[in-house]
């Protein structure tokens, strides 16, 4: 380092020159400017562009539903000649069940080779299967082993619960009976739910169970019951059990919804369970004396005429039943079950 | 200015110069090691033991049966640290004369003894490290870390990489201690896995392979190490002068205690386990070195943790388990139970959700999947939500965070078990000996104590602060520590250093808050009609003096309807159980709580006693009342706004329904207009309206669980009518002053 400059050049010049050695030609300080202003272009650019993009107008009230009118249909196609079966001549649940079915063409007509079906009974209470507020657990057992034997490749059972799943699948006895079988026991959680939009009138936008909307074939096996607000409740009222969300709410516009229930779920099948019935005190029941054995299986294409025959069987009349009307009204099905062609087995 | 005057080694090239300045040692010019072994001779040796100056020649009277068979009475141990002002003395590894000979002879000592004359390169820069080392050394050379500066040459073995050898003499510990550790260790993971199973199996997950009829009841013993927890068991004795059922398993730990003194704390507590763990995994950069001798050596603070426990015992003298809030099986249970596993619940079902939406079908299906294992078998199908859990995992994070400055923080300071267990080991037969004599302050043996009992040579050892972890057995390298059957007690502290004055202090604080809390709060006078307790719950005063606010039955509730309480109860009254329906009901033949509950504050009740029904027998009597319903007509839909529901109704579980409905026909404004101008039509609309039959509700909740009116029901549940209660009762029909 030399502490005295030439008469041409500045001291600082070159004591800065010699400790930054860097600083010195010009041709790189352009295109180091160059690049440095291009650096900060590209950055106030993303910047710009990134604010473009996650603009937020603001704005109040809620976005309307979006999205088009689903509905599910699991009804074979064909036009069957027989869609009600009574079967009331044996004592035997498994036997009663099998007569019905196979009175409407056997489950082979329903099923086909490989499918997914899903079997929902009604498994909402904590209850024993003497107390007839669940689905009696031979019958269930029952459709699931026709199902198999009829070449499913797998079979679903279950139900979104009222009472804690856990102890409403064990103490109904369904998931022993069914799983001896084979069958594949879901019980609901919280993940198990989508939001599909029905478009009914009482229901719109809600969390519909899953398991029950992606099979191939879907079976409807309700236990025939007394229900204090809505009077009667089988196969129409048993798709409660297939949504989420606050259900609790639909009892302001029961049967509206009930009716927008059945107009979005159309199963393969229906096959009410009378084998005991809960006559007083529905839906919970409590009481082993409410329920009376009634040794009857219901087998149907058609859930309404299906519910207006198993309506009689509690002492009630159809034409008191309201959804029974409005899903006459909306073609889901005939509630003068007297019309629909019939067998008694 | 010439290059030979700059610090360090001589440089190659450079004269050995005869003097070399930097080399401080009191005889200048003499490189101990180079020299001859005669050098190394006993006589030339002294300086200070651990403890205090020793005179040379003097014969030291060493703890009997402490002397290796190896060693006669060894007049003086070598050189370790020096005390400030001190000449620095030349720093040799102690060699005992024995040894010596041996290698004298040529033998390769069994104990590898550090090699003195071996490998003149490595041996040369080895000696003038640690001459260096030692001259800079501070006063108390640290361990681990020192290892390799101070005392731990590298040794060139033939043919091998140059190995770390074990810090000074070098002698490892006795197979058994090693093998001890390594089962300490085992066993503590294994029991802290024992205890995150049961927790997680603290919910009924219902299975295929039971009958409809079967009562419903948890396979496993999931509160068990509450059962084996002697401080509940101890203070619920206190309290209620009985031992309750599975509360006789402490017996178990107590005489393991009294046998081997803290094992509990140091091989199987879980929460201690918690806090080893993170002692060790998270310490801040600080604490290491002689920050952590210094952490790790006794302190005064810790006889904290003896005041809680005698404020505790006289606490439940006075009527009260309130200790429980600081029992570390209460804290662990209640903190990870509640706060951390729901937790990680929300994350699990946030992040599945999130792949759920991304409409990618196989990554749908796989969290889907992932979904079903974990609400399965970790945590339950819902995501559980508990009042109060900033509080109590805030308290968790707390107490954890504190092992990154002192490690196992809690166990030292705070835990009222681990005190209870310390007065106890006073009469243990296991315990450690110490051989003062061979101490050289390396502090080996304090880097890794867990209980800060001053395992090191010079004090006495703290036998009530031991955890038994035997670490300081396994690390000291001058066969200093020995764990033993009926040890010498002459080096050992057995009872807790306390103060009488600050027991009796203590004590008396106990003591006397119990009266001052319920004196503000207490049933019937002051308590909040939010207090809803389990069903099986006893009367309010025998509850108090039973629950250790463990949360069991919160964490075992199916329904989510039980959660500590805040202030509902009073002070006194902090994490105990409470009924909130809004969250949850109680579900009406579930009778798990009281399964659960260790110490009987819910007692074990049947499916019978409590809904008063038995399915198989037919046998009915008065279900157990945990309150009363009632109705708010202002906000009910059918009473005030003319619009049908009763799902109130519907869910009442009793049969006959304590709900019962009237049909009334109301009149009804229309909302619209029917016509431009005119006025809104009047209609008429049929609603069924609710009521409460008080004689046959048992205030189970499901009630105000449905009811539409969310955010303040219009049937909302109090504990007026609980059965438990002989004065808090409504009905005239239920009053019997006589009657249990």
């Amino acid at each position: 380092m030399r502490l005295n400059a030439r008469p041409d050049e500045s001291l600082t010049g070159h004591y800065l020159s010699a400790t930054f050695p860097d600083v010195a030609s010009e041709k790189s300080s352009r295109r180091e400017a160059l690049e440095r202003i291009g650096l900060t272009g590209a950055v106030l650019g993303a910047s710009a562009l990134g604010a473009r993009l996650l603009y937020d107008h603001g704005g109040y009230g809620l976005a309307a539903p979006a999205g088009a009118r689903q509905v599910r249909d699991f009804r074979i196609k064909g036009d069957p000649k027989l869609k009600l079966a009574i079967a009331k001549s044996s004592q035997e649940p498994e036997e009663l069940v099998r007569r019905a079915v196979d009175a409407l063409g056997g489950m082979k007509a329903f099923v086909s080779r490989g499918d997914i079906v899903a079997v929902k009974p009604n498994i909402g209470w904590d209850r024993m299967p003497v107390h007839a507020a669940n689905t009696n657990p031979r019958v269930v057992a029952e459709v699931v082993k026709l199902a198999f034997d009829a070449g499913a490749k797998q079979v679903i059972v279950t139900d979104a619960s009222c009472n804690e799943p856990n102890r409403c699948f064990q103490k109904s006895g369904i998931w022993r009976a069914t799983y001896a079988l084979g069958a594949t026991v879901i019980l609901p959680s919280a993940h198990r739910f989508r939001e599909l939009r029905m478009k009914g009138d009482v229901l719109d936008l809600w969390p519909v169970y899953t398991p029950l909307v992606n099979a191939d074939k879907v079976i409807n096996v309700p236990v025939a019951k007394h229900h204090n607000l809505a009077k009667f409740t089988a196969a129409m009222k048993n798709w409660y059990g297939m949504l989420g969300g606050r259900r609790n709410r639909l009892h302001q516009n029961i049967d509206v919804s009930i009716a927008d229930l059945a107009t979005f779920m159309r199963p393969t099948l229906t096959i009410i369970d009378a084998t005991r019935v809960l006559l007083r005190n529905g839906p919970q029941g409590g009481n082993i004396d409410d329920a009376r054995d009634m040794h009857q299986v219901i087998a149907s294409l058609d859930q309404v005429a299906a519910d207006a025959y198993a309506c009689g069987l509690i002492g009630e009349k159809p034409e008191n039943v309201k959804y029974l009307k409005l899903g006459h009204e909306r073609g889901i099905g005939n509630m003068h079950w007297h019309e629909v062609p019939q067998i008694e087995v | 200015m010439a290059a030979s005057q700059q610090p360090g080694p001589p440089r190659p090239g450079e004269q050995f110069p005869e003097v070399i300045p930097w080399l401080r040692t009191d005889t200048p010019g003499r490189v101990p090691s180079l020299d001859a072994p005669a050098a190394l001779a006993p006589e030339n040796f002294t300086g200070r033991m651990g403890g205090r100056e020793v005179r040379e020649g003097e014969k030291l009277g060493v703890e009997k049966r402490a002397a290796s068979s190896e060693v006669e009475a060894v007049p003086v141990s070598a050189v370790a640290g020096r005390r400030p002002g001190e000449q620095p003395k030349p720093r040799v590894p102690p060699v005992l004369p024995s040894s010596l000979s041996s290698l004298e002879k040529g033998q390769q000592s069994k104990r590898r003894l550090p090699v003195i004359a071996q490998g003149v390169g490595s041996g040369a820069t080895a000696a003038a490290t640690t001459a260096t080392a030692t001259a800079t050394a501070t006063a108390v050379p640290v361990g681990a870390a020192a290892a390799n500066v101070a005392g731990a040459p590298l040794v060139a073995k033939p043919g091998g990489k140059p190995k770390k050898k074990r810090a000074g003499s070098g002698i490892p510990a006795r197979k058994i201690i090693t093998n001890l550790v390594w089962l300490r260790r085992a066993s503590q993971v294994g029991f802290f896995a024992l205890f995150f199973y049961f927790l997680v199996h603290t919910a009924f997950r219902g299975t295929f392979a039971a009958q409809s009829g079967e009562p419903v009841r948890l396979p496993l013993p999931v509160e068990g190490f509450l059962l084996a927890d002697p401080f509940v068991a101890f203070m619920t004795l206190l309290s209620t002068h009985a031992v309750y059922r599975g509360l006789a398993w402490s017996i178990v730990v107590v005489a393991l205690t009294l046998v081997f003194g803290r094992v509990f704390c140091g091989w199987i507590c879980p929460f201690g386990t918690l806090h080893h763990f993170v002692s060790w995994i998270f310490p801040s950069r600080y604490l290491k070195g002689s920050s952590r001798v210094e952490a790790n050596k006794t302190h005064g603070w810790q006889a904290a943790k003896y005041y809680l426990m005698w404020g505790f015992l006289a606490a439940a003298v006075a009527g009260s388990a309130i200790g429980g809030l600081l029992d570390p099986i209460c804290v662990a249970v209640r903190a990870i139970g509640l706060g951390v596993i729901p937790a990680l619940q929300y994350l699990g079902i946030h992040g599945s959700n999130g792949i759920a939406t991304s409409n990618v079908r196989p990554l749908q299906m796989a969290a889907d999947g992932a979904q079903d294992v974990l609400a399965q078998q970790i945590w339950t199908a819902n995501q559980s939500y508990y009042h109060q859990t900033w509080f109590i995992v805030f308290f968790l994070i707390a107490i954890l965070f504190m092992n990154r400055f002192i490690p196992r923080f809690w166990c030292r300071a705070l835990c009222p078990l681990g005190a209870f267990l310390g007065v106890m080991s006073r009469f243990a037969l296991f315990g450690m000996e110490k051989d003062h004599a061979k101490c050289t302050d390396c502090n080996l043996c304090i880097v890794s104590c867990q209980g800060a009992d001053s395992p090191q040579g010079g004090v006495k050892h703290r036998q009530d602060e031991c955890h038994m972890c035997l670490n300081c057995e396994s690390a000291c390298p001058e066969d200093v520590i020995k764990f033993r059957f009926l040890p010498n007690r002459k080096g050992t502290i057995q009872k807790p250093n306390l103060e009488r004055r600050t027991v009796v202090a203590s004590a008396a604080a106990g003591a006397i808050a119990i009266p001052a809390m319920r004196i503000a709060n207490w049933p019937d006078k002051a308590y909040s009609e939010k207090v809803i307790r389990p069903p099986g719950a006893v009367e309010e005063r025998e509850f108090l003096e039973r629950c250790i606010r463990c949360a069991e039955c919160m964490k075992v509730c199916p329904n989510n309807a039980l959660h500590p309480a805040f202030f509902e109860a009073g002070l006194e009254g902090l994490w105990t159980p409470i009924l909130i329906p809004r969250i949850g009901y109680c579900e009406y033949s579930c009778v798990l709580c009281g399964q659960v509950c260790p110490t009987g504050a819910i007692q074990k009740i049947t499916e019978l006693q409590k809904t008063g029904k038995d399915e198989k027998t037919g046998k009915e009597q008065k279900p157990i009342a945990m309150g009363t319903a009632m109705y708010d007509h202002g906000r009910c839909l059918p009473w005030a706004m003319a619009t049908p529901c009763i799902v109130c109704e519907e869910f009442c579980p009793t049969s006959p329904k304590a709900i019962w409905a009237e049909e009334v026909e109301v009149p009804k404004r229309a909302s619209k207009y029917k016509e431009k101008g005119e006025a809104l039509l009047m209609e008429t609309v049929k609603v069924q309206r609710p009521h409460v039959d008080p004689s046959l509700c048992i205030g189970c909740g499901a009630c105000e669980k449905v009811c539409p009116i969310v955010d303040k029901p219009a049937v909302y549940v109090t504990n007026a009518g609980e059965t438990r209660s002989k004065t808090n009762i409504i009905l005239l029909e239920n009053t019997s002053y006589g009657k249990s």
